[in-house]
């Protein structure tokens, strides 16, 4: 990692607990622009809940989340939504808003945030409908169009302000494998296109070697970070067997074999 | 089913079960019972073997049949031979060996008679912190909303003002015309004995126009237009999209719940003046057809009791209602969880909380009223 630039997001000693019950602790991380950062763990290891931390929806018990040094959970709240501006999310099941139209849906944000013309706004929703392959959409409600399309209008969606870091809740959850790769070119697309840092949870295996550039997995009975590190040399390198465990699908228990 | 399954025990120490037929879970097959039987009857038993050559047919019921028996030779230190079985069924039996100690639920701790009632007293405080929060979130919406600063889609809000409005008229109008007959009916028993029937004008006319007509749209909106919200809300928040809306940095109570509440508090008034007149004719016209009482009499007596404050009053309580439903609706949409169930249970908790706090609210401003002498 580059030393002399300043992470773009930066966990330190994060607690994350459900009322009393302690989901994750001890969680040190930083994400360098231009990275494609997974957190990855079994399921239910607190991926989500992590998520749910650095997006700013839930409080963590203790701890800092740094974007480009500005701690999010310090900041008052209109501090937060300066901060939350420059980031888009791609929710689980595309989270659209059900009763809007897959163009007002995109339009929401710029309608929220810049000052634009409805002819512009109009423009602009097609070029994001149009980057994510869902040209002549515009019209449609969330309940007409497939479960694939629906993730790839949360996408159009989550990069309509052009953000600086776009989270994505399992892109590939739900999709079949040639849409799960679609999604994922999708995404090596738009970390060149628009230079977005870009923070993926999953646990989809073929995703996280095609387009992972550094990992943190997350231990679910240690219920702390196992490891960090770019996917394919955490799998030569690393000696802890859940994480070879785990990035071998349970075929391989041992570290360090090859 | 008897010739299913044959004990041999020429050898010592050795129980030889024979299964033969079909052991399927759709044909009857013979109760562990029979084996039960053999092992009691046979205390000098030290290892029990299994032979399927006749077996035709099976599927897991022959192996539960198998596990079930060599569970019990376990508990009588009894060594189970399993070559005689099929390579299936010793695989599963590996495998069903292997799995662990059932995995107890996690249990809440019983608590004692004292820790429940704190346990209550520590729900209920928290629950009015959130009733709180919620009510102060909404007052700063609408603060910003008088600034003309609040966000929120425009067409969103007529499309909510013609869904509790316009759409609850014809439910409101046949409630409204049955209460006004039902309150005529009632009122001309009593005042046949004294002759004085035209005073059901009266009668009708002020229960409708001072509280009855607010309480039955209060009522009928809860469950239509209460629910939905509730509803609404909780599956937004199942599908994420009040997540959506937060990491946008909107608020949902501005965007979703104000207008909501405002167009509860513009639509109840003008739904209760129309119970109001439902209710009214629904009196009138029983009085004129069945009771034989003077239509042009009827409409002046109504007129001369029914008094300004009488109509105020009803309407203050209508706006009241449209506060509690459209805040019962949504809080308990707001807080539902991730689940059908929690959407099941965010609708009728809203139902229930709207139509006690009506209930209340009425009991309160009655109160009030008679205090204040109006």
């Amino acid at each position: 990692m580059d030393q002399t630039q300043t992470p773009i997001i930066e966990v330190r000693n994060l607690e994350l607990a459900y009322n009393d019950y302690v989901v994750m602790r001890d969680i040190n991380f930083s994400v360098t622009k231009g990275d494609i950062f997974i957190v990855m763990g079994a399921s239910g290891c607190g991926k989500s809940t992590l998520l749910k931390a650095l997006i700013g929806l839930l409080r963590p018990q203790k701890g800092e989340v740094l974007y480009s040094g500005i701690d999010l959970w310090a900041l008052d709240d209109e501090g937060q939504k300066a901060v939350m501006r420059r980031f888009g999310v791609l929710y689980q099941g595309g989270a659209l808003w059900s009763s809007l139209t897959l163009s007002e849906n995109i339009a929401l944000p710029l309608e929220i945030y810049a000052s634009l013309s409805r002819g512009q706004i109009r423009d602009i929703v097609a070029l994001k409908l149009a980057m994510v392959g869902l040209s002549g959409y515009e019209d449609f409600y969330p309940s007409e169009i497939s479960g694939g399309m629906r993730k790839r209008a949360g996408l159009a969606r989550a990069i309509a302000l052009d953000p600086e870091i776009i989270f994505f809740d399992e892109p590939s959850a739900g999709l079949d494998p040639v849409s799960a790769r679609m999604l994922d070119d999708l995404i090596l697309q738009l970390r060149d296109t628009l230079g977005a840092t870009i923070l993926i949870v999953t646990h989809e295996l073929a995703s996280i070697f095609a387009v992972g550039t550094n990992a943190l997995f997350l231990d679910d009975r240690k219920k702390t970070m196992g490891a960090i590190g770019n996917p394919k040399e955490l799998l030569r390198t690393s000696r802890d067997p859940k994480v070879i465990e785990f990035l071998t699908r349970g075929e391989r228990q041992e570290g360090a074999v090859s | 089913m008897a010739d299913q399954i044959f004990f041999d025990g020429s050898r010592p120490g050795r129980l030889l079960i024979k299964l033969s037929g079909e052991w399927q879970m759709s044909s009857r097959t013979p109760s562990i019972d029979t084996v039960v039987l053999q092992l009691d009857q046979h205390k000098d038993i030290q290892e029990a073997a299994f032979d399927v050559s006749g077996v035709k047919k099976w599927d897991s019921a022959l192996i539960a049949f198998v596990l079930e028996a060599a569970k019990l030779c376990r508990k009588k230190d009894i060594r189970v031979a399993q070559d005689g079985l099929p390579e299936g069924v010793r695989k599963f039996l590996d495998l069903a060996s292997r799995t662990k100690e059932k995995v107890a639920a996690p249990e809440p701790e019983p608590l004692s008679f004292l820790e429940r009632i704190g346990d209550q007293a520590v729900r209920v405080k928290n629950g009015m912190f959130v009733l709180i929060d919620f009510l102060g979130e909404l007052a700063v919406a609408f603060g910003r909303l008088a600034g003309g600063k609040s966000f929120f889609r425009r067409d969103d809000f007529v499309m909510i003002v013609q869904r509790c409005g316009v759409h609850a008229l014809g439910l409101v109008s046949l409630i409204s015309v049955l209460v006004g007959v039902i309150l005529a009916f009632i009122g001309v028993i009593q005042l046949e004995m004294f002759g004085a029937q035209i005073f059901i004008a009266d009668i009708v006319g002020i229960a409708m126009v001072r509280v009855m007509g607010a309480i039955m749209t209060g009522i009928i909106m809860s469950g239509r237009t209460g629910a939905s919200f509730a509803a609404e809300l909780g599956i937004m928040q199942t599908n994420e999209e009040i997540d959506a809306l937060r990491t946008l940095g909107v608020s949902p109570i501005e965007f979703l719940v104000m207008p909501r509440v405002l167009a509860m508090v513009i639509m109840m008034p003008l739904l209760t003046l129309y119970a109001n007149l439902m209710g009214i004719a629904g009196g009138f016209m029983i009085s004129a057809s069945v009771l034989g009482i003077n239509p042009v009499e009827y409409l002046h007596h109504t007129q001369a009791a029914v008094n300004l404050s009488n109509l105020w009053i009803g309407l203050a309580h209508s706006v009241v209602f449209g506060v509690i439903i459209a805040v019962s609706g949504c809080l308990r949409g707001m807080q539902c969880e991730r689940s059908a169930a929690g959407v099941g249970e965010a609708t009728t908790s809203a139902v229930v909380t709207a139509v006690t706090a009506i209930v209340v609210a009425t009991a309160v401003i009655t109160f009030v009223c008679q205090m204040l002498g109006v």
